[in-house]
């Protein structure tokens, strides 16, 4: 009896939490209209009425609460798994995948294989030196370089695109070796986050 | 009554000639000149009332003194000769000039002017060059600049760029401006603005379209557009990744960088998007191409060798030929409009400059001595290469004459420029 009390006791609490937030909206927006500033403005602003925005997306570990239950069963967001990690380094001039990403990788294509319908694009990435458009090939060669180990563990071709965004968006946009280091990267992202 | 009128007026013509748009300009510095520099006197033009400031003599001395091939003649205190055709040339001879400029203004109906100058040889005292123009205020900087290639033409032998136009991108926090502005800084006018990076952008042969690549998609696609009327079209956005535009000198046919078929590779497309052809075979790293000005050859960068270098091509296709040997990274090819040098930047330890390399022997000269440079791209008049740098932690563009001696900035406080590109 005990084996089977506290599981549907969970079960039941968790119900009833997500019954409650069963409007469309996904999280909370705390700048919608239902502060007092919104209100004092004047006008038909309905305190629950106002457009939230959800706040799921890449980068927000394990916090949405969408209602196809993926808050505890999405293993991408487990932070003990190697599918939280998104990101392949790469070292200056180089497009060669490092064998210390082997593990990474195989967790995605793992992932990937056992969900026919996830996509990811693999965004290629550069330090700032040298010329853009040279630096624009050079992160779309490390993102199809990415993405032919993928497909050596067995990803479909139609489950991925690599991508590049040269030296464009870096992460970090100091002028020191650890911010260029931390640039030359490709980083898998999920279409469905 | 009468002081307060002119005040008046005064007043009146300061707030009419503030230029068009409220965008903040470059300040320029130049350092340096050539070994030889010709000896003029550019004596300040006869004024009419009412006419735009700085004078006509102020810009094109300017303009002249930026080329580096100039010895402007200190002429302060010196009035305008009265008669322009009473003018004695070798009263500054024995100043040391070699030419002498002279000029007048005179107001017409209408805020027209009527402009003459006379360009005479201080030596030989003859006349070189004269001419007479009617202009409207908003001509005025245009027609310094004319006055200043004809006496930069007459002196040296090469024709003048003094009134060609650059563009380039300009970031500021995450928002991105394409510009173009005068050859000199001036006159800035935005032609796109984003909050997605813009680069690579490229005049057309006739200047009147710019060809560029832009993020907004959140991948690069390349865009031509009409400079008149800001119109525009994507003449690449095929699946992958679309950059590097470089018209053909004829302005029907771009050469542009696709990822469709997995590597960056070059191809040809019409400027209407129609009639794509693969240039470059092989699946390596292929980008950055520029045309020979006769059409005939396609200069670029591959890494097919191992490292980023710079090939030669038939534009009709073939087997590609290295041009670059020293160093391990030379990228970003730039054409001179007489065909015979290439401006490129070569990495050497650590450092980036602009390197120039003649075509017929392969002798190279490094012209710059700075370490962040980028986008080299040559003058319309071939002697000098506009490229971008950074200075003070921010991206300012630079200029460099041939012969490496002349050095100009182009800066502007508080916003990055980058991406130059130097059109007719």
């Amino acid at each position: 009896m005990n084996k089977i009390f506290w599981p549907v006791l969970l079960a039941l609490t968790l119900s009833a939490c997500s019954s409650t937030s069963s409007t469309p909206a996904t999280v909370e927006d705390h700048t919608s209209g239902a502060t007092t500033s919104g209100q004092a403005a004047g006008g038909n602003k309905p305190a629950g009425g106002a457009e939230t925005t959800g706040l799921g997306g890449a980068g927000v570990a394990g916090s949405s609460l969408d209602g196809s239950g993926k808050y505890t069963g999405d293993p991408r967001k487990n932070p003990a798994s190697p599918l939280s990690k998104r990101s392949i380094f790469f070292d200056f001039d180089s497009f060669a995948v490092k064998e210390e990403f082997r593990p990474l990788l195989e967790a995605h294509a793992g992932y990937l294989l056992s969900k026919r319908d996830a996509h990811v694009v693999l965004q290629g990435n550069t330090d700032e030196r040298g010329s853009r458009e040279y630096n624009l090939a050079l992160g779309q060669k490390r993102a199809e370089a990415v993405r032919k180990s993928l497909k050596v563990l067995g990803v479909p071709d139609a489950q991925m695109e690599a991508v590049s965004f040269g030296e464009e968006k870096p992460r970090n946009e100091a002028d020191t070796e650890e911010a260029y280091a931390e640039n030359r990267r490709v980083d898998v992202v999920y279409t469905d986050e | 009554m009468l002081r307060a009128a002119l005040l008046f007026r005064l007043f009146l013509f300061a707030l009419l000639s503030t230029p068009f748009a409220a965008h903040a300009v470059m300040e320029i510095q130049v350092v340096g000149g050539a070994a030889n520099r010709i000896a003029v006197a550019m004596l300040p033009f006869q004024a009419a009332p009412g006419q735009p400031a700085p004078g006509l003599a102020q810009i094109a001395g300017d303009d002249l003194k930026r080329s580096g091939q100039f010895n402007l003649i200190d002429v302060t205190g010196t009035q305008a000769p009265a008669d322009l055709a009473q003018v004695n040339p070798g009263a500054w001879r024995s100043k040391g000039a070699e030419a002498l400029v002279v000029g007048q203004v005179t107001a017409l109906p209408g805020g027209r002017f009527e402009v003459k100058f006379r360009l005479l040889d201080a030596i030989k005292q003859t006349q070189l060059a004269g001419y007479s123009y009617t202009i409207t205020a908003a001509q005025w900087r245009t027609t310094a600049h004319q006055i200043a290639d004809i006496v930069y033409e007459k002196l040296t032998g090469a024709p003048g760029a003094f009134g060609s136009r650059i563009a380039y991108v300009q970031k500021q926090g995450k928002r991105y401006e394409l510009r173009v502005a005068d050859a000199d800084g001036q006159n800035p006018r935005t032609v796109v603005r984003s909050g997605e990076p813009l680069i690579s952008p490229m005049f057309s042969p006739d200047g009147a379209s710019l060809a560029y690549v832009s993020f907004e998609d959140k991948k690069p696609v390349v865009y031509v557009q009409s400079l008149r009327d800001g119109e525009r079209r994507k003449v690449a956005a095929f699946k992958g990744s679309n950059s590097a535009p470089a018209w053909a000198p004829d302005g029907r046919r771009l050469a542009v960088v696709l990822t469709r078929d997995e590597a960056s590779q070059i191809y040809l497309i019409n400027a209407d998007g129609s009639g794509l052809s693969r240039l470059t075979q092989g699946g390596n790293l292929d980008t950055e191409p520029v045309f020979s000005p006769d059409g005939q050859t396609v200069y670029f960068t591959s890494d097919r060798g191992g490292s980023p270098q710079i090939y030669r091509v038939a534009a009709s296709g073939g087997e590609p030929r290295r041009l670059t040997f020293n160093g391990s990274y030379n990228v970003s090819p730039t054409i001179s409009p007489d065909g015979r040098y290439l401006a490129y930047i070569g990495r050497e330890d650590g450092r980036f400059r602009v390197v120039l390399l003649e075509l017929a022997n392969g002798q190279t000269r490094v012209l710059t001595d700075s370490a962040r440079d980028e986008s080299p791209s040559f003058a319309p008049n071939g002697q000098a290469v506009l490229y971008a740098t950074v200075q003070g932690g921010h991206g300012v563009l630079g200029t460099v004459s041939l012969d490496g001696k002349t050095h100009a900035r182009l800066s502007e406080s508080g916003v990055d420029a980058r991406e130059p590109a130097w059109g007719p």
